[in-house]
């Protein structure tokens, strides 16, 4: 039953996410689609950071190739001629439908992560946090002005958008996968290294081999989410995938609690709708009296309660348990 | 040799010699905080911004009483940080990654209220605008400004050198920073260590807001974000387990990146954050103890 109960909560969670969304209009319905896409990047920040105890600034640029890739060979190969024409030849001419382009996006993030672990998933703690951090500002830097691989600076629009379902679908992938890694003895073997990687390693644990396995797992779970996020946004521009993302991302995990799957899905959509409730009260909203509040109070109120969150409860809203263990100490 | 713009190599010289002095300034800064709590403070250029923001705002004060006002305030800061955020987590007894992600927590939220109170246009500061001049050493043009840049930071590197090797307060931060339980049980006062080296690191900060203003006559909320970043990458590559070493390396950061921005061209000075940070992941992989860090291999994981 408890078992049942890790993977049927986030679904359940996610799945109402979609229902509501789908009932709405199209300004409201994008937020809730954006919650959804959070709860993918969350997720597959988790499956590397819960499982590890590692922390990585990286995994945005995972979520930038995969949106860069799925975004590129969705577009009109006519607009690409006229605004990106400079472009390789492959992503230039080709045009693929949501599916293939998200597959792609997936393989791409994983590639990407594994090629980027080889080195860095011999380090730990601040050393790899700095290493990950190095990789994020190389992918913002080279996105910013290689006009071979996107638009640079500039923004692109015209991406085909999807459906409130595709996204929950892609959503779902990534939560049955994590919640698959967690279970099996690879997942395993990478808790036992983050709560003790000596007796880990005296176990004939490979920390490397475990770290670097779910590293890629996670680049390819990032690299879907970015798929997923430039099919909800239709645009693309770089910065949308750097410290802000990045930022976000992270405070939501935490905020959720870093060692459970429950804690990644509650915290992305927790985040979510305190952020757009007050973007919403930045408009005036009626709560039982009108409620107005300056420009620029939402940035403020989240990192606010994140930072409170952190300080009151620093296991994060679930502790870092996962639905139904919560009496098991 | 098309990739290189012809440039006063002097004047090139100097002013990355400038930019090196500040990023170690803001490196010892960094890793003080680092040596006795084992924490990466994100938000450590956001007190930076503060100061500069004070300046820009003091503008039309006497010199003097605006700089004072700005090394108050960003120490008032700094303090601040600690006793509303770092404190309180570490009683409640947070693991380092939840106290990295909270120290980025107090930047996103620091940035936020800069945003919200002085908008995100960005204000000017020219206080010390006239240290800008030159002068001329056998057809070498330097600005006042790295003279002085030079100067100063050595003269507080020196300060905080003597300050935790002369005296009974620095000795007790000394004695922190290698065992932080076992100095506490030998009756140094932990949260007196660490609140002052809150104020000598805030100081520093302050003091880089008034140097660094002079040649980026310009403030806006996230100016500090950068600063930390590179400074960061010096503290690590430089080796975070002496002080020396890491304003080493945010010196030696500080140096390349200003001469590597003078020498190349625009178009393919692009690409140098790229440069700087694959050298730093080349560093972390192949010595993650730093350049400049011990030989011996990284500290072995204790059961």
């Amino acid at each position: 039953m408890r078992r049942w109960l890790e993977l049927a909560g986030p679904v359940v969670l996610v799945v109402l996410t979609a229902a509501i969304a789908s009932g709405l209009g199209s300004a409201r319905k994008s937020e809730f689609e954006n919650a959804l896409i959070m709860v993918g990047i969350v997720v597959a920040l988790y499956v590397f950071v819960g499982n590890s105890g590692v922390i990585s600034f990286g995994h945005v640029s995972f979520v930038a190739a995969g949106a860069y890739l799925a975004g590129l060979v969705t577009l009109d190969p006519d607009t690409k001629n006229f605004t990106m024409p400079d472009l390789f030849g492959p992503l230039k001419h080709a045009q693929l439908g949501l599916v293939s382009s998200l597959a792609l996006a997936a393989a791409v993030g994983a590639v990407y992560a594994l090629v980027v672990g080889l080195p860095l998933m011999r380090l730990s703690g601040l050393p790899a946090g700095i290493a990950t951090f190095a990789v994020l500002g190389i992918t913002y830097n080279v996105l910013s002005y290689w006009s071979k691989i996107g638009p640079g600076v500039q923004t692109t629009t015209g991406v085909p958008e999807a459906t409130v379902w595709e996204i929950l679908v892609g959503v779902l992938i990534a939560i049955v996968a994590a919640y698959a890694y967690q279970r099996s003895r690879y997942g395993r073997m990478l808790r036992a290294t983050r709560e003790d990687p000596a007796a880990a390693r005296a176990s004939g644990i490979s920390v490397y081999r475990q770290r670097l396995l779910s590293f890629a797992l996670s680049g390819a779970l990032a690299g879907l989410a970015g798929g997923l996020y430039v099919h909800e946004l239709g645009l693309l521009t770089p910065d949308l995938f750097y410290l802000d993302l990045t930022f976000v991302t992270l405070a939501m995990l935490v905020f959720g609690g870093v060692g459970s799957l429950w804690g990644a899905v509650v915290g992305a959509l927790a985040i979510s709708a305190l952020n757009s409730f007050l973007g919403d009260a930045e408009n005036t909203v009626d709560v039982g009296f009108r409620l107005t509040l300056p420009n620029g109070t939402r940035l403020v109120t989240v990192g606010a309660v994140m930072a409170l969150v952190l300080i009151l409860k620093p296991s994060g809203l679930t502790g870092g348990r996962e639905l139904g263990r919560w009496r098991r100490r | 040799m098309t990739l290189l713009a012809s440039i006063n190599w002097g004047q090139g010289i100097a002013d990355a010699i400038q930019l090196g002095a500040l990023y170690g300034l803001v490196a010892v800064g960094i890793g003080l905080v680092f040596g006795v709590l084992r924490l990466v403070n994100f938000a450590y250029g956001e007190l930076i911004t503060c100061g500069a923001y004070v300046l820009a705002y003091t503008y039309g004060w006497p010199r003097a009483a605006s700089i004072v006002a700005c090394l108050a305030s960003v120490v008032a800061l700094a303090l601040a940080q600690e006793l509303v955020a770092f404190r309180p987590l570490r009683r409640s007894g947070a693991t380092p990654a939840t106290m990295l992600v909270a120290t980025f927590a107090v930047s996103f939220l620091l940035q936020a209220i800069y945003l919200l109170a002085f908008g995100s246009r960005g204000r000017a500061v020219s206080t010390l605008g006239t240290l800008n001049g030159a002068f001329t050493i056998s057809g070498v043009d330097i600005r006042w400004i790295a003279l002085v840049t030079v100067v100063t930071g050595i003269l507080l590197l020196l300060g905080t050198a003597a300050l935790l090797e002369r005296t009974s307060a620095g000795l007790h931060i000394r004695a922190a920073a290698v065992d932080f339980r076992t100095a506490r049980i030998l009756g140094v006062r932990g949260n007196r260590v660490i609140l002052l080296s809150f104020v000598v690191s805030g100081l520093l900060a302050g003091a880089v807001s008034v140097l660094y203003t002079v040649s980026n006559p310009f403030v806006a909320p996230d100016m500090g974000v950068q600063i930390t970043i590179f400074a960061l990458v010096g503290v690590v590559v430089g080796g975070l387990d002496r002080l020396w070493s890491a304003a080493l390396g945010g010196f030696v950061v500080g140096l390349v990146y200003g001469l590597f921005s003078d020498v190349l061209t625009s178009t393919s000075s692009s690409y140098l954050p790229s440069v700087v940070y694959g050298l730093v992941i080349l560093v972390l992989v192949l010595r993650p103890g730093g350049l400049f860090g011990s030989w011996r291999s990284q500290q072995v994981e204790r059961v």
